[in-house]
Formats: C-alpha cells, structure tokens, sequence
C-alpha cells in the first residue's frame, strides 16, 4: 500500500511543515466507540487529495476534528503550518470548509449568507462586497444573490456554500461528501468546478467522498476505513500495491467490503 | 491568494475585525428577526394578552400596597409591567435557545463555530445580538402598555434601558447553556414545561412575594431561589429609576455563571458537544 503520499506520512513533522494540511497520528473516540485510530494524512499546497471511505469509515468525525468542532486531544492537525489545537484562529483563517449537512441559512438571500460568512472573517463590507461578487461569478450564479438560499436547487446551495467557503481567501478547502444527495448532472459541475478553481488559486483540496467516480487517476487518495487509514498514495500506486485492476476492486481487497457505488445515498459518522 | 488576503492574514484578529465580526452575527440575527415577522408578533401578543386580559380580570380581585419602589397604591396593570417586560426577555433568550438548537440541526451553528475568532466571542456576540432585539421588544411592549394607558414614570424609560441589557444578557446566557444540553428540537416542549413555567410562575413577575409567602411559604422560598424573579425585581425598580442592590447582584452573579458555562459547553475540549457523534455542533 506504498505510493508518493506515504513519504509525507511517515515524516509526520516535516509533511505539517510543507503540506498546506496536515493530520498526524490521530486519534478520536466517542465515549468507548473508537471513531478514529492513528490516521495521518498530508495534503500538499495547492494540491488535490479524495479522502476515500464508506458511511461510518469517520470521515465527518475527521473534518469535525480539522475545522475545531471537536477538540483534537491524539494527535495534531496543522493548516499552513499553524496547530489547529494551538492556533485555532490562524489555522481557521486558512481553512475554507463545505459541510456535509447543508448549513445556508435558509431564510435570508444568498448573497447575505456570503456576506455573514465574511463579517465572522473580519472582512469589512466593501472588500466583502468585492468578494461575493467574484466567487459568485466563480461557481456560475451571480445572478442568485439576492434570492433567498431556500429557493434554490440542491446542485446551487452546494455552489454557493462552495462559492461561501472561498469569500475568505482560505489556502486549504476541506470539503466533506459535496455531492451527497445530487443529481449526476450537478455532481459533475461541482467536481469540475471544485478542481478549476483549485487549479485556478493554488488552493489545497481534501475531498472527501464515498463515490469512486469522483476521483480522477492523477489524484492522491487517502482510503479511510472504520477509523484507520488503509492505504494513502496515488491512485495508480494504490490499485498496484493492492494487485488489483481498478480502484474499486482495490478499495475491495483493502477494506473486504463492497466498493460504494456512485448513486448511494449517505450519512456520514 | 490575493495580496489583500495576505494583507488581512497577517494583521491577524484586529480590534476593527473583532467588530466587524459582531456586527455580521448582529446583523444575521436582526435578518431573521425582521424576516420573521410572526416572531414579533407573537413576542408581543403574549404579554398584551397577560396586560389586557389577565391585568383587567385581577385588577379588582388583587389590589396592590404601597411597597418599594411604588410610592402610592398602583393598579394591578402597573405592577405587572416589569414582570412582562422580563417575560419578554425570557421568551425571547428561550426562543433564541431553540433557534440555536435548530441551527445545530441545520448545521448553521458550524458556520459561525468555524470562523477563527474566539469561541467565547462569537458566543457573546450572539447573546449581544439575542439581547438587542430583546430590549427593542420591550420598549415596542412598553409603548403599546403606555397606549392602554399603563401610568409609567417618564424617567423610567431610560433608567430601566441598563436592567433590560443586563436581564437579556442573563436570560439569553441562560438558554444557550439550555441549547447545549438539548439534543433534538422536539425535546424543547420539555424544556417549556419543566424550565420556562415554573421559572415564570415561580417568581414576583405576576404577583407580589409577600402575597406568595402568606399562601405557600415553600412556594415563596422557591420563589427566593428562582433567578427570575431578580430580573423582574432589577427591571421593576429601574423603571421608577432605584436601585434593587441585592436583585442587581444576582443578576450580575448569574449572567457571568451562567455566560462561563455556555461558553464551556460550547467549547470543544470539555465542552458537552464533543462527548457525542454526530454533534459537531
């Protein structure tokens, strides 16, 4: 299970000095439940990595632990460079976040949501202004501003909480199962427009997912299961090192369960 | 990244960008205020309806004695003004309780946990925010009292303005801690029946404590016991422009207690959210 992104997890301090996210070691339970074990993972600057793993694998409880939702008591996670536990503020200023649960406030427009999200980054109102408009042209709906969140499709409440996770200019995107509960149509202008923006910026992408048909060959993947990682590389250098044809028969012989499918529904842990 | 951006990381948390975060959660909370406008309403209803009928019915059955800071006899519809206005308050620090349950159900809650201002200062903003619209409730109610024709001294519109921040900051610290223990909208019935009656019931809000104490003398030591009847207590004294020492220390006493200890159920290394999955705020 050996490929490039191993390096970096093997040298826990060198990969939180040079990666624009890095987990190391970490480690998170639930009262007796063990949600977490030792998991590490580096993403490089202006790099793209899937965080593969089905319902349950702990993915959600890994971004509760990145964005400080959860307090990270094993282990340590660094955005830039700076401890989330020891520097929250600074490691959060860095950090742009798509939830898995939807979290537009439904009631007032898009273009307020934006704005909010850029008061509680201390960006005043004309450079915050500046900035809705431009990530709003970004994913495509400029012209949805001043419509109200709860009048829009599935696929343009994720564009938007995408376009309200860039306002601030963050280094790293963490986004946790942005596809769940889309059509296909809008899954793939949400994949497509993630990675040109990522490719557009230099922003750092963890994309986490269930869903094989989101993740590219080139990309490193990082294959979570019930709380561990399994494997971390690229995807070529997983599928070889599991002596297997593709990825999902790779995450197959990995994990000893059913590869997910593209169409399943989700809920994370 | 743009130079701007670059430029804003590493001023850091500057004073101006504190402000400009408490202005943001100021101005959301106001947002859903005035798109809410059955929320208003209703926060104005309950008490003209406690004023207009409950006050009309008892106002010949309950006569009220000179007592501090009254002067003079008053009418039972003066008396019961400041014990609405804290009701008002109250409601209100519930309602804003419930509607951070439904934002940690919705998963807005983690929008502002996520911004990278202090924990504790995002919480006091929106109990700033909560507080602020409680406070104009009160003087719409205050004015719609005046046009029943409720006596209120003039002075007393301004003098009650410090208890009416300081008793919505309390009530409002009280149901956030109450928002950190409820894990489902649906259990916030409960916390009306076991937390918001006997609270309001229990206290001076609708009848004076020497009345309570020659009926129950249990009733009015629970009464004693009860925060709520120092903010009715702190308001109605205000508003005749004096000064309630003991019901100011309390106050004072439980908006600290109880503002420490959402901010430690909120907090994500000991804080209660953490101890189960699912609940990330």
């Amino acid at each position: 299970m050996d490929g490039p992104g191993l390096a970096a997890l093997r040298a826990p301090g060198l990969a939180a000095e040079t990666s624009a996210l890095s987990v190391e070691r970490v480690s998170h339970s639930y009262g007796e439940r063990r949600a977490l074990e030792g998991v590490s993972l580096a993403v490089p600057r202006g790099g793209f990595v899937a965080l593969l793993g089905l319902n349950g694998a702990g993915k959600t409880t890994l971004f509760s632990l990145i964005t400080r939702l959860f307090d990270t008591r094993h282990g340590r996670i660094t955005v830039q460079g700076f401890d989330v536990s020891r520097r929250p503020s600074a490691a959060l200023a860095e950090l742009g976040v798509v939830f898995q649960a939807r979290t537009l406030d439904l009631d007032i427009t898009v273009g307020d949501n934006l704005l909010y999200h850029a008061a509680l980054h201390g960006i005043g109102r004309r450079r915050a202004r500046e900035r809705v408009a431009a990530v709003l042209e970004d994913v495509g709906l400029s012209d949805r501003a001043r419509e109200k969140a709860r009048r829009l499709s599935g696929g343009q409440m994720r564009r938007i909480e995408i376009a309200r996770a860039l306002v601030h200019e963050p280094s790293v995107l963490a986004l946790d199962e942005p596809t769940v509960g889309l059509d296909v149509a809008s899954k793939a202008t949400i994949v497509e427009q993630v990675r040109a923006l990522a490719r557009a910026r230099g922003v750092a992408v963890l994309w986490a997912t269930h869903l094989l048909d989101e993740i590219e060959p080139g990309d490193q993947v990082v294959v979570l299961h019930l709380g561990k990682v399994l494997a971390s590389g690229e995807m070529s250098a997983i599928i070889a090192s599991a002596g297997a044809a593709d990825l999902r028969s790779a995450f197959r012989a990995l994990t000893g369960a059913a590869a997910p499918v593209p169409d399943a529904e989700e809920g994370g842990a | 990244m743009s130079a701007t951006a670059l430029d804003h990381r590493r001023q850091g948390l500057t004073p101006g960008g504190y402000l400009i975060c408490m202005r943001g959660v100021m101005w959301r909370e106001a947002l859903r205020f005035v798109h809410q406008r059955g929320r208003f309403l209703a926060a104005l209803v309950r008490p003209l309806v406690w004023l207009v009928i409950f006050a009309a019915g008892w106002r010949q059955v309950l006569g009220v004695s000179i007592m501090p800071p009254y002067h003079t006899y008053i009418l039972y519809s003066t008396y019961v003004v400041p014990g609405l206005l804290a009701m008002i308050q109250f409601f209100y620090g519930m309602q804003s309780s419930l509607s951070m349950v439904y934002d940690r159900e919705m998963g807005n809650m983690r929008v502002l946990l996520v911004s990278p201002f202090p924990r504790w200062f995002l919480l006091v903003s929106r109990l700033t925010a909560s507080t602020v619209i409680s406070v104009i409730q009160c003087y719409a109610f205050l004015v719609l009292a005046w046009l029943w024709g409720v006596d209120l001294p003039a002075a007393g519109w301004i003098s009650v303005l410090p208890a009416l921040i300081l008793g919505g900051f309390m009530l409002g610290a009280m149901g956030m801690v109450l928002s950190s223990l409820i894990r489902q909208l649906e259990n916030f019935a409960g916390v009306m029946n076991f937390v918001i009656f006997p609270l309001f019931f229990a206290s001076s809000a609708l009848y004076p404590l020497w009345q309570v104490q020659q009926s129950s003398p249990i009733l009015y030591q629970a009464c004693l016991f009860n925060p709520f009847t120092y903010v009715v207590e702190f308001v109605r004294f205000s508003l005749y422009s004096s000064l309630n020492v003991t019901a100011l220390a309390v106050v004072i006493v439980c908006t600290v207690v109880f503002t420490a200890a959402a901010i430690l159920a909120y907090d994500p290394a000991r804080g209660l959210l953490a101890r189960r999955p699912g609940a990330a705020a």
